[in-house]
């Protein structure tokens, strides 16, 4: 027979089995949720209709649904910067985990903690204020609110993320291999970029693809430098995100109404994206561990 | 040398250099141009009233209230899941797949963006569970959101404990319950604190995750009828005096409010860390 003290000891372990798997009930919450939910405007609209559409037109009186021009802009607004924001942080990373002294590295990396901490409307602000005009005055245009200034402000958003993977990994690195490499003639700087960078890829990778995701799921600070109109992505014209979509109309969408489930499907594509992009960081994540 | 090396060398020496100087340049200038901005604007009638349409004056007392609101209750509810959920990881669990499994949910949940949280949070707490636009339905969404974050420290510093300890206690005839909550969570607080700290930081930061969820209203409510009521916090204040009204003015006295926390919550969390780790090397 069980005592006393053997049930209260397997309640509690009941208890904290419970509370293990509640990270676990979130998420299947969180993919239930949002497939109840957007799937049903994906069958009404078609899905190639959805995806593939170029059009937004919600409230025209022949109400269109096509979500092409926030993917491309979300995808073209990633790359763009992922393609400003890797080259900055990769070069500030092998600077402070090989040439910076004690001193600086650690004054450093307490700026880019602090970068990373700061709220997504604060970026969204200054760069409503400083960006915006400074785009519109510097290419001579209209309006400055464009998928240019959300770019730069992504870019700089992400640079913590992959400053911080990177550096991590680039420490990894073996000391064996760089002293190799240097008694074998090559200069410091050869060496890192030749030797110690190729050794530390698969945590670079995992880094590029953290600011992928990071990008990738902004949104107010974009919806506050981009100009939200619902185009098919230019440089310097007005765009919306797929995150910027769903924040700017879900305010507005009549409850229940096709408008309003397109939204959740635009939600749930925006959830396939980040799922995807979670597989491929796991990928890395397990490559680097072996 | 060659010429090319050389170039090589000193370009790439050069690039790297620019590269970390316009790093610390962007948090430079962010933090110096919000404060310069905000400061004089921070009044004690801004920080001390309510907004109102008779005198047309704006005040963000019950949007400081608001997040003060929305920390307190999502770390009360959070805290006990995550440390709960890292100590079945590493205390109970023996299944390796298990772990992995609770692991990678973890992990998804820390790359869900706000926005998709936002969402799913008005569709669970104010639309099923009926608890309408409210902060403690904004509250249950940051939950989700900060439970990795938890999780995550609290683990790391488990990890820290002497499997020693455990034998010892373990020896002298204790339960496991006993064990942990007498041998094993006093010797991780530092990682519970950082982990609140982080995710005060978190909620302090969030904005689009509480837009659809504790709403925007801005009326002055002690705790408990605020908690059920709508209500916005400070990011959203900024958002809709920016966006919507056009008072910048009050939008940077915001900016820098917050900056000023960012600040005090990146210092705390270095404070903690390294008073923690000075006594435990004594």
């Amino acid at each position: 027979m069980k005592t006393r003290k053997q049930l209260v000891e397997d309640v509690i372990h009941g208890i904290f089995l419970v509370l293990g798997f509640i990270t676990v009930a979130c998420v299947l919450l969180i993919t239930v949720y949002l497939l109840i939910a957007g799937i049903p405007a994906i069958g009404k609209i078609g899905i190639f209709k959805f995806l593939f559409g170029p059009k937004w037109a919600p409230t025209n009186k022949e109400a269109v649904y096509g979500i092409l021009p926030f993917i491309l802009t979300s995808i073209y607004g990633t790359a763009g910067a992922i393609l400003l924001g890797v080259p900055i942080g990769f070069l500030t990373s092998i600077y402070l985990a090989k040439i910076a002294s004690k001193k600086v590295k650690s004054v450093v990396e307490t700026a880019i903690s602090l970068l990373a901490g700061i709220p997504s409307v604060v970026y969204g602000l200054v760069g409503m204020m400083v960006l915006v005009p400074g785009v519109r005055k510097l290419f001579n245009l209209p309006d400055g609110a464009s998928l240019f200034a959300a770019i730069i402000i992504l870019a700089i958003m992400i640079l913590p993320s992959i400053i911080k993977v990177s550096l991590t990994a680039l420490e990894a690195v073996p000391k064996e291999y760089e002293e190799a490499s240097l008694a074998l003639g090559a200069t410091p700087i050869e060496t890192y970029f030749k030797v110690s960078v190729p050794a530390a890829k698969s945590g670079i990778a995992t880094a590029i693809v953290l600011g992928i995701g990071r990008a990738i799921g902004e949104a107010m600070a974009v919806i506050m430098v981009s100009g939200n109109v619902a185009n098919m992505p230019t440089l310097f014209g007005s765009v919306r995100f797929l995150t910027t979509a769903v924040s700017s109309e879900m305010s507005y969408a009549v409850d229940g109404s096709l408008h309003q489930q397109a939204l959740f499907s635009i939600a749930l594509v925006l959830f396939l994206f980040i799922m995807f992009i979670n597989a491929t960081l796991n990928f890395f994540l397990k490559k680097e561990k072996e | 040398m060659q010429t090319k090396r050389k170039v090589y060398i000193y370009g790439m020496r050069a690039l790297m250099l620019l590269s970390t100087i316009l790093t610390c340049s962007f948090v430079v200038f962010l933090i110096g141009y919000v404060l310069i901005k905000g400061l004089p604007n921070i009044t004690w009638k801004l920080i001390s009233t309510k907004p109102s349409y008779l005198t047309g004056s704006i005040g963000i007392l019950p949007d400081i209230l608001n997040t003060i609101y929305l920390v307190l209750t999502t770390i009360l509810i959070v805290l006990p899941l995550g440390v709960g959920a890292a100590i079945y990881l590493s205390e109970y669990a023996t299944n390796k797949k298990i772990v992995g499994v609770i692991e990678y949910a973890a992990e998804t949940l820390s790359g869900i963006p706000s926005i998709v949280y936002g969402l799913v949070g008005m569709l669970v707490f104010c639309q099923f569970l009926n608890l309408k636009t409210s902060i403690l339905a904004g509250s249950l969404t940051l939950v989700i959101m900060t439970l990795p974050t938890i999780m995550r420290t609290t683990q790391e510093s488990l990890k820290t404990v002497p499997q020693s300890y455990r034998e010892g206690a373990f020896g002298l005839g204790a339960g496991k319950w006993r064990v942990i909550h007498t041998v094993i969570l006093p010797c991780c607080v530092d990682g519970i604190i950082t982990g609140c700290i982080l995710a005060v930081g978190r909620i302090v930061g969030e904005s689009a995750a509480l837009l659809f969820t504790a709403g925007f209203a801005h009326a002055l409510n002690g705790f408990f009828t605020g908690i059920t009521k709508s209500g916005a916090s400070l990011t959203v204040a900024l958002y809709v005096y920016a966006k919507e009204q056009g008072e910048f003015e009050v939008a940077f006295a915001i900016a820098a409010i917050l900056m000023i926390l960012t600040v005090l919550i990146n210092f705390s969390t270095t404070l903690v860390g390294q008073y923690f780790k000075k006594r435990r090397n004594l």
